[in-house]
């Protein structure tokens, strides 16, 4: 099948063409819907040189974690990045260059990349470390701060459910990051549990439309959980 | 006595109101939503895209895919909804969230706050911190009035990288729940057995003290 057919066959299919130095922007929220085999076939091909766009980069040996321990990753943009014993010690060293992004900012660099739209105005930052070196424009009384959008070479993204034309169902919070990082990336790549034939889905429940991924194919999850919490029943 | 951490969830719920939509930041703010009352109706907003934010989960209910901000497991209440990172921070950043509460380090007289950084020691970044305090109205930051040392962490001025500038106006601390106005810490209300005296002296920033500041009711 081909047209609007988005599955691969293989990990190696789905990151073929990403080379050193490139940008990826990732989905997932610490270590909930992240497109976890995505990571562990950038970590096999042993790309280098990568500026990582993800709200947060995984744990120790977990998610965007493994791309750290053969020193893969140049620069992360990231919010938060608690967790990460080497994480912490390649940013101390100075070997992996940081850049903090506040999460809403990060969402919205992410949607208006994908949305064409290069730049806008948000009061998120405005007078921290955040808003220094920026254009700050005053709207109705309020100091607002430019922020550039981002677009990534390469996005990975894991969602629930797709159709073989790649519209995305997501699954309670593994949502998140995962459909602005989508649409962010010029080559935009997803893992999902299930594939089902077009027409399967009902067209009201898809959340993405399949026209943002260009390679889909489908994983077996570990989807570890950081913070086991329970009640007593 | 200063305030447990259970006794500040207790006076940070008594801010909430029937029909609020509330985000509550990691830590001692979550506890918080332990003491919604009964016939109050509050929707807890968690900015990884859930609004709607219920129990802890029991072991069968555990979902890998449902957590909340903090990464802690979570259940949904009856009416939640699921969204993305851009449309939780659309409703945080567009003013629509009626509460929100969260810790600091640091706050000041002209409603400066550091929760984020410190340099050279811990720098974990802001998550979603910096677009609450700037997209909500209605902030209280909760926090020990002084450092293990008994610095004051109610300042002139915050010495800390700031999160967000000129935005708190409440802030609840371990000692006296205090308002920001005209560049002074306004005393409202003192935790049960601590006196004026004892929260001026861990004030650093410009104090008022009205004639009358009642102890907190728990």
């Amino acid at each position: 099948m081909s047209g609007f057919d988005k599955v691969v066959g293989s990990y190696e299919e789905a990151m073929a063409g990403l080379e050193d130095n490139m940008t990826v922007i990732a989905g997932g929220f610490g270590l909930c819907g992240i497109p976890e085999n995505l990571i562990k076939e950038i970590k096999r091909k042993g790309t280098k040189g990568l500026t990582v766009v993800s709200n947060n980069a995984g744990v120790d040996g977990k998610g965007l974690g493994i791309l750290l321990e053969d020193r893969q990753i140049r620069k992360m943009v990231s919010s938060y990045v608690g967790e990460n014993a080497l994480f912490e010690q390649q940013m101390m060293s100075g070997e992996l260059e940081v850049e903090l992004t506040p999460q809403g900012t990060l969402a919205e660099k992410m949607r208006a990349g994908g949305a064409g739209i290069p730049a806008f105005f948000t009061a998120t930052g405005y007078g921290t470390p955040v808003g220094e070196g920026k254009e700050v424009r005053e709207f109705d009384g309020r100091h607002y701060i430019l922020e550039e959008s981002i677009v990534g070479d390469f996005s990975i993204g894991k969602a629930w459910k797709a159709d073989r034309y790649g519209n995305l169902v997501f699954r309670r919070t593994a949502r998140n990051f995962n459909p602005g990082a989508i649409t962010a990336g010029k080559i935009a790549v997803v893992e999902v549990e299930e594939i089902v034939e077009p027409g399967e889905l009902d067209p009201d429940e898809i959340h993405l439309p399949g026209i943002y991924v260009n390679r889909l194919i489908k994983g077996t999850f570990e989807k570890t959980i950081e913070q086991r919490t329970v009640r007593s029943a | 006595m200063a305030l447990t951490r259970e006794q500040l969830a207790q006076r940070v719920s008594q801010e909430f109101q029937d029909g609020f939509y509330v985000n509550l930041g990691i830590g001692i703010p979550t506890l918080a939503a332990n003491y919604i009352p009964d016939d109050m109706e509050v929707m807890l907003q968690s900015e990884n895209g859930l609004l709607g934010m219920g129990p802890f989960p029991t072991e069968d209910e555990v979902d890998a895919d449902l957590i909340n901000a903090g990464k802690q497991t979570v259940t949904m209440a009856t009416g939640a909804a699921l969204f993305d990172s851009a449309e939780s921070f659309a409703m945080i950043r567009g003013g629509h969230v009626d509460l929100t509460v969260l810790g600091a380090f640091e706050v000041d007289v002209q409603g400066n706050i550091a929760s984020y950084m410190i340099p050279g020691k811990l720098i974990k970044g802001m998550g979603g911190a910096m677009d609450l305090v700037a997209g909500a109205d209605n902030i209280i930051v909760v926090m020990t009035h002084a450092s293990k040392h008994g610095d004051s962490k109610l300042l002139k001025e915050c010495t800390l990288p700031l999160t967000g500038k000129g935005c708190i106006k409440r802030v609840l601390t371990d000692l006296a729940l205090l308002d920001i106005e005209d560049g002074k810490f306004i005393l409202r209300e003192r935790a049960p057995g601590v006196s004026v005296e004892d929260i001026a002296a861990l004030t650093e920033g410009e104090l008022v003290i009205p004639d009358n500041v009642p102890e907190m009711q728990l």
